[in-house]
């Protein structure tokens, strides 16, 4: 008997795209009129938004640091924005990690100086999520803290990559984050989100869940960072849209 | 709460029949909807009004039905205040504001007797659906209660069952099954400051407000749930005309949903 081995090799992506190519990004500035800035960012069917109030007095008062404002991120999904059930509303371990890590990832461009015993909050909110939600939500937070004012060095732009069959998966979607699940015989593709600082390249959010050698795992870091310059000038492009928009109003009002 | 002052401010102008966004008492601020925009949800809504914006979604599950009602389906309400919407709600567990809304909107829904239970069974006493509605504020200007009202029947009209196969739900197929939905409830509130009587209040006049009387009527002119608040009392004639109001605000408002 003649024993059929079938090798899958994952040469062309489930929904089509190139393996350097992001899901359709939409950004935007200034969506939630009560906040101090705001943003919203959609990577494919992954959608948050963001709303940052601040700076404003820190609460509870033992929080407070005497010689710097504090940065606060929230992250939080909407009940009705998972694959499957409900996600049940409140903070989760799962989220309380990604609120955590989106923190370290915007602290490092951040400068709170100016403003000790204040806190600038962030809340971020997913209506919607198909994988890179922690991406998604530091790219909306990040154009919603610029919008507010808040001094920055720079804008982090972040995305999630993968590696599989000797090539490098740009912003991996739900199925794609479980392959094995989607494709027989399949491996699982390792998950690393990551920001970067594109002004000086550096990394403010790293993670990695699956199996990867180091230099397949370099090279995954490589391409995102080319890649990151699309997500980056998307945010700069809302950003400018909103403040000509702005100026565009004001002048109207003068006249 | 407001301050004095700026009350009082508000108080003359309304006594002019003026509004500081130039609306006359019984005006409605400009609404949008926009339906089935959420992938993940079973059923979605997003309502602006004016300012105010509220993403309602509907999310199915297969339940154990309660033992008193074997063979009805479950309704599951619920809202937060997401800190997101207004610099002066705080994370955490929900307070009595966002269970009054979520309880509201839930009686409004529940009451009309709109949707039919038995249908939601399976099998009885074992199996029956559940809808979970839930209410998010993405910014809040005010009248929260009416506008997530209109979000959650959107979002119930909005969604269709998914897949139920050898005991599963699968959520990645959507069937082309509407929940059964018969009557459309409005709620509509009237809130009173000092002798005036208005409809969809911003954020400024419902922290002046006396007393608010929520309530939800049905297409042929019957309340289904009332719900007073504020600090303040009202007399019978008070409440007369603030039924008649309301009412006729609905009525407003039901042709307007429906033309959509």
């Amino acid at each position: 008997m003649i024993q059929k081995v079938i090798i899958m090799v994952y040469n062309k992506r489930l929904d089509g795209r190139g393996f350097d190519e992001l899901r359709s990004i939409e950004a935007k500035a200034g969506v939630i009129k009560k906040a101090d800035g705001s943003g919203y960012f959609r990577m494919g069917k992954t959608v948050a938004y963001a709303a940052v109030y601040g700076p404003r007095e820190m609460f509870p008062k033992f929080k407070q640091d005497p010689k710097k404002g504090v940065l606060r991120c929230n992250y939080n999904m909407m009940p009705f924005s998972g694959a499957g059930e409900r996600v049940r509303p409140g903070p989760s371990r799962r989220s309380k990690e990604i609120s955590f890590v989106t923190d370290k990832a915007l602290s490092p461009v951040v400068d709170l100086n100016d403003f000790p015993n204040a806190v600038v909050d962030v809340y971020i909110e997913l209506p919607q999520t198909d994988a890179g939600s922690r991406c998604c939500g530091i790219n909306a937070a990040a154009i919603a803290l610029a919008d507010a004012g808040i001094p920055m060095r720079d804008i982090p732009a972040a995305l999630a990559v993968g590696f599989i069959d000797g090539n490098v998966l740009v912003d991996l979607n739900y199925e794609e984050e479980n392959l094995s699940h989607f494709i027989e015989g399949s491996e699982d593709v390792p998950d690393i989100p990551i920001a970067f600082i594109p002004s000086t390249d550096e990394i403010t959010l790293l993670q990695m869940d699956g199996m990867i050698n180091k230099e397949n795992f370099m090279k995954a870091l490589q391409k995102a960072k080319a890649v990151a310059v699309k997500i980056s000038e998307a945010q700069r492009n809302a950003l400018k849209e909103k403040y000509s928009k702005d100026v565009a109003s004001n002048d109207n009002h003068e006249e | 709460m407001v301050d004095f002052e700026t009350k009082k401010h508000i108080i003359e102008c309304l006594d002019k029949g003026v509004r500081y966004d130039g609306r006359k008492n019984a005006d409605f601020r400009i609404l949008e909807i926009k339906t089935g925009f959420i992938e993940t949800a079973e059923g979605s809504a997003h309502v602006k009004c004016g300012n105010t914006e509220v993403i309602a979604g509907v999310k199915m599950s297969v339940e154990k039905p309660f033992p008193d009602t074997p063979d009805e389906g479950i309704l599951m309400v619920g809202a937060e205040l997401l800190p997101m919407s207004n610099p002066k709600y705080e994370g955490g567990p929900p307070d009595a504001t966002s269970i009054e809304l979520a309880r509201v909107i839930d009686k409004g829904i529940r009451e009309s007797k709109t949707l039919d239970n038995k249908r939601l069974c399976i099998t009885a006493g074992e199996k029956v659906w559940t809808i979970n509605v839930d209410i998010c504020p993405l910014n809040d200007d005010g009248n929260l209660m009416d506008v997530g009202s209109m979000a959650a029947i959107a979002a119930i009209l909005d969604a269709r069952f998914p897949a139920y196969e050898n005991d599963k739900v699968d959520y990645k197929k959507k069937t082309t099954e509407a929940i059964p939905v018969s009557k459309i409830p409005i709620a509509i509130t009237v809130i009173k400051i000092g002798n005036n009587f208005i409809v969809d209040p911003t954020e400024l006049e419902e922290s002046a407000l006396d007393a608010r009387l929520t309530l939800i009527s049905m297409d042929n002119g019957e309340l289904c749930a009332l719900q007073k608040g504020g600090e303040g009392p009202l007399t019978l004639e008070q409440i007369d005309k603030m039924l008649d109001l309301g009412m006729k605000k609905a009525e407003e408002i039901r042709k307007l949903i429906k033309k959509k």
